[in-house]
């Protein structure tokens, strides 16, 4: 089959008083119609950056993407987005928020079909009891909820995942990778994820792309996850292979993220303006991942 | 007798008429020197379970012993540290922790205080931030004020509630080594709660899961049988590690914690193709009928929620 997605030779150069920063480099990958696929990396390698040029959000400054064989040039209702942050309108409920994307795409069918398909997602993610409630009404992981069922409801030809339960708590976290992945196994719509969480990546993706360092970050390696559908984390937790994985992903974060680049990996410790022994400043590989 | 036994607590909220039960019926004892993490749920009331072992909270039935003796209020014998830091934003590192020394030991000499103030703040490693006032530190740097806060206070038992879940990934990575290290150092009791199976799995000797409320209860007790320098890298091959890992998480994701109420549901979803919104719209009376793929779909959804 063709590839659904190309994205070539994109490179990404913002400018800054120091001159010109280039924070992607020549970035190539190919998307299979139905496959998901996720980025991940450490802040700043670029991993937003892409995704948002995917999204026609932001320009890049050399190269380009083709999407179902047509190229990308600004924003668009192919391409559905779940952001970090749901962004939902406050003055609207969950249902009038879906609907928002939904009457635009659907503009041709009665209100009643329309209607219809914005029940119909946010039953599925969850939200069957809450239709009618506004964001301020409906706690963090219910309105990240509105914000899945929200891309899901435009048919979009690609789905754009940034970081979508980075501001959620482990086990909302859990649920929502659940009611993301039970969505997409109806659907099996073209996905694209930015995440630094090890643990999502593995659940949720045929194919993982890890990049290096940035700036001028590169893709470094990629990650073919075997495991077949529909997957269930009880399941994926015993198995050995996804540790071995993890494993795998654990260690180019915190070595081949760095060598690959001619960088010396080292202690990651953020808050590192103390005066510290060197213990507190070593690297801790789970956390910059698993956590 | 254990060291901390919560007997047959229920605590709810809110008038008779819309009462919230939060906690029935939670047993729990915990051995001195024990490090226990109690995992759950956001809103499942982990942290009303911690508040009425601190005193802040009293149980509407049953009771809550420490070393034999029923808790009525909040003691200098119990230190907390609560999620949001809690210090005092006028006062230096070192005057905060002063403030819980002074009040603790009156009876002390000036340099005897000094040196419990100090030798704390050399612990938690901000010697060189013992001027600085909360605003010009990090969050990681004011959690470690806190729990220094706290242990200066030298108390039976400290509650750690979800003290990293404001930081990142990378600086509560680091801050679980260092929190462990220094609880096991000073070899108290610990009660440790968290939304985080993995830092439960990390930090404590045993770990009991909450079940997701109303009327919340905890689970059966997973033991934490490893090393005790839990060096993160080698966890990931051992056995036991993922085994924990699993069982815990089965145990929150399953009937256990979250009863199933299945519903079925009759949902329509009708097959179109998206609009094109580049082709432009046509004008009034030239409506154009949707594009179909296929007839409407009817699915039953049962939803397990």
């Amino acid at each position: 089959m063709a590839d659904h997605v190309e994205i070539s030779h994109l490179s990404k150069v913002f400018p800054t008083p120091k001159g010109p920063l280039r924070v992607v480099k020549d970035f190539n990958l190919r998307i299979r119609q139905g496959e998901f696929v996720s980025l991940i990396g450490h802040s700043g390698c670029g991993k937003s950056t892409v995704l948002s040029i995917l999204a026609g959000l932001s320009e890049a400054s050399a190269g380009g993407i083709v999407l179902a064989g047509r190229e990308l040039t600004g924003p668009g209702p192919d391409r559905g987005v779940v952001f970090q942050a749901p962004n939902l309108l406050p003055w609207m409920s969950a249902l009038e928020n879906v609907l928002l994307g939904v009457d635009q795409v659907f503009y041709t069918a009665s209100r009643e079909e329309r209607r219809q398909i914005a029940e119909y997602y946010l039953t599925v993610v969850g939200l069957g009891e809450a239709l009618h409630q506004l964001p301020s009404e409906l706690s963090q992981g219910m309105r990240q909820r509105v914000g899945i069922a929200r891309a899901f409801a435009l048919s979009p030809k690609m789905l754009l995942l940034d970081e979508p339960f980075g501001m959620l708590d482990s086990l909302t976290r859990y649920e929502l990778q659940q009611v993301l992945l039970d969505l997409w196994n109806r659907t099996r719509l073209t996905a694209l994820m930015v995440t630094h969480d090890v643990d999502e990546a593995l659940f949720l993706s045929d194919r993982i792309v890890m990049m290096t360092n940035g700036p001028e970050a590169e893709v470094g390696e990629i990650l073919h996850v075997p495991f077949a559908r529909p997957r269930r984390r009880q399941e994926l937790l015993e198995d050995p292979e996804y540790y071995r994985l993890r494993e795998q992903l654990i260690e180019f974060l915190h070595v081949r993220a760095y060598t690959l680049k001619g960088q010396t990996p080292r202690g990651r410790a953020t808050d590192g303006d103390h005066g510290p022994p060197p213990s507190t400043q070593t690297a801790s590989p789970v956390a910059a991942a698993g956590a | 007798m254990s060291f901390l036994v919560i007997n047959q607590v229920s605590m709810g909220f809110g008038p008779p008429e819309a009462r919230r039960e939060v906690l029935s019926g939670v047993d729990l004892s915990v051995e001195q020197g024990e490090i226990i993490a109690i995992v759950g749920y956001s809103g499942a009331g982990k942290s009303t379970l911690l508040h009425l072992v601190s005193g802040l909270l009293k149980p509407d039935t049953g009771s809550v012993r420490l070393d034999g003796r029923i808790i009525e209020g909040p003691g200098p014998d119990r230190g907390v540290v609560f999620q949001n830091y809690s210090l005092l934003p006028w006062m230096t590192v070192a005057e905060n922790i002063r403030l819980a020394v002074d009040s603790v030991f009156p009876g002390w000499t000036e340099a005897q205080r000094a040196e419990q103030v100090d030798r704390h703040i050399h612990l938690v490693n901000l010697t060189p931030a013992r001027d600085r006032r909360p605003g010009e530190l990090s969050g990681g740097m004011r959690q470690r004020v806190s729990v220094a806060r706290a242990l200066a206070m030298d108390p039976q038992i400290l509650l750690l509630d979800e003290p990293l879940g404001a930081l990142d990934a990378l600086t509560r990575g680091t801050l679980q080594d260092e929190i462990s290290r220094i609880c096991r150092a000073s070899g108290k009791t610990v009660v440790l709660i968290t939304n985080d199976p993995d830092e439960g799995i990390l930090m404590a000797d045993r770990i009991i899961p909450l079940s997701a409320g109303p009327g919340a209860t905890l689970g059966p007790s997973f033991p934490v049988v490893l090393d005790p320098t839990r060096d993160r890298r080698a966890l990931n091959h051992d056995p036991h590690f993922k085994e924990l890992r699993a069982e815990v998480v089965a145990w929150l994701l399953g009937p256990g914690a979250r009863p199933a109420v299945s519903v079925s549901r009759k949902l329509i979803l009708p097959d179109l193709e998206p609009e094109d919104l580049e082709i432009p719209k046509p004008l009034i009376g030239g409506r154009r009928r949707p594009r179909r793929r296929s007839e409407e779909r009817r699915e039953t959804v049962d939803l397990n929620p």
